[in-house]
């Protein structure tokens, strides 16, 4: 048998195209075969997420028959993005087993890394924080990463987006108290990307949530609302 | 069936004597990224153990027609493929995982030890002897990256897999997690110990 010369250049160049096309190929045959399970996986994660900021287990349910059952999608109004474009702003509807209604509002905002989401679920009054849920695409797993663990999350309970300060939702170091939320130590950035987030979503939202964010609404308003406040303390 | 030496020698080599972590210094970079729990470094372990094995069996299959000058590039783009594969596999069948491990899969591709096996090994010998080299060092790499992980775990949060380890009262006497261990850098400190732990048993023997 002949042995081919592999260092030729016309062999190296048909061998590097055959290789090439090969892997392209059999990537694009796998990615296409597996798309429609990615979708629905994709899309089953973002149910159990917008559930898991009622306080849910999940362990062990049927994410999508729950869902079905007690969320349902409002648009409240159509607001335009970056671009321009007409997108609907969303509120989910949840009717929990005991009859009471929540309000879910979706987040979107940056960490240190990469993009933060969540979801913010109200009673009914709008104002009561009932759960939340964050999530990271690659916050540092044990510092950024604790926003996606249940012991963060939990830390926003009952607190109110209408804060007794005339802010909106405040992270503060070290140990919270009344409306302040406990920030991760070692995740400064991290921290306050989930405060700004929270506190843009609420400013994007005032129209929906109606009374409970209008100190917060131009800037100016802000400041006298603030100052309004520590007087009120300082009366105290 | 008995392994012959050479076999166990491939085999097993590289999880001691030979480890790529600890002897040969390949694959620190990602040593020292997913170290911080457990689990990840575990997941990590066996993603880098299968793509090890499946692309040495490539490389060792393909070796005899892959022309000298642009072999680097075909090993790339053999780890690229699979790397690929594995992520799309995971993303449709265990969600979860691909979610957890996020950009750690894609930086396979860059994970030193393959490159140096595939250059070192796969090239040149056949596709059993490749297939047990890959599994050999993938293994020998997950077995450093579970001990930096046990430790770093352990003393950074005081939880093993996810779950506290660290009694209550310890925290209520005075303990605390050490935030050391949570940066990149102590994990070097860690594999350093390993290390000076591992010379000093083997250069008794």
């Amino acid at each position: 048998m002949k042995k081919i010369d592999t260092n030729n250049n016309v062999y190296t160049i048909i061998y590097a195209t055959v290789i090439v096309v090969i892997v392209a190929l059999l990537l694009a045959v796998v990615s296409s075969a597996l798309k429609p399970k990615q979708q629905a996986n994709v899309e089953l994660d973002i149910k159990k997420q917008i559930l898991s900021s009622l306080n849910l287990d999940l362990a062990g349910q049927d994410v999508d028959a729950l869902y079905e059952k007690i969320i349902s999608v409002d648009t409240i109004a159509m607001v335009q993005d970056k671009t321009g474009a007409d997108v609907p702003q969303v509120v989910y509807l949840a009717t929990l087993d005991d009859g009471s209604r929540k309000y879910i509002i979706p987040m979107r905002g940056a960490g240190l890394w990469g993009a933060i989401w969540g979801y913010l679920a109200l009673n009914d009054d709008k104002n009561t924080i009932y759960g939340t849920f964050f999530n990271h695409d690659s916050e540092t797993p044990g510092l950024g990463g604790e926003i996606a663990t249940r012991g963060f999350q939990t830390r926003f309970n009952d607190k109110h987006i209408n804060g007794v300060k005339g802010l909106l939702l405040e992270i503060v170091k070290g140990e919270a108290q009344g409306e302040q939320v406990q920030a991760i130590s070692g995740a400064t950035i991290t921290s306050k990307g989930v405060e700004a987030m929270i506190n843009s979503t609420l400013a994007d939202y005032k129209d929906f949530l109606g009374a409970q964010v209008q100190l917060a609404e131009p800037e100016v308003e802000i400041q006298v609302a603030d100052s309004v406040a520590e007087n009120e303390q300082i009366e105290k | 069936m008995a392994l012959s030496q050479k076999t166990k020698e491939t085999l097993l080599g590289p999880l001691s004597a030979n480890n790529p972590v600890i002897v040969q210094i390949l694959g620190i970079c990602s040593a020292l990224a997913v170290t911080v729990q457990l689990k990840p470094a575990l997941v990590m372990s066996i993603a880098v153990t299968i793509i090890v094995a499946m692309s040495n069996v490539v490389i060792s299959l393909i070796r005899n027609t892959i022309p000298m000058r642009i072999r680097i590039i075909v090993q790339l783009v053999v780890v690229a493929a699979l790397v690929t594969l594995v992520s799309e596999v995971l993303k449709a069948f265990a969600y979860d995982v691909a979610v957890q491990l996020s950009v750690y899969i894609g930086l396979i591709i860059t994970n030193c030890i393959l490159m140096g096996r595939l250059e070192a090994f796969a090239m040149s010998n056949g596709v059993w002897d490749s297939f047990l080299d890959g599994l050999g060092n993938g293994l020998g790499y997950g077995i450093i990256l579970v001990i930096v992980a046990f430790f770093r775990e352990l003393l950074g949060s005081g939880t093993l897999m996810g779950f506290q380890v660290i009694p209550q009262w310890c925290y209520e006497h005075g303990y605390v997690n050490n935030g050391m261990m949570m940066m990149p850098a102590m994990a070097l400190i860690l594999v350093g110990c390993i290390i000076w732990v591992h010379r000093s048993v083997s250069d008794k023997k």
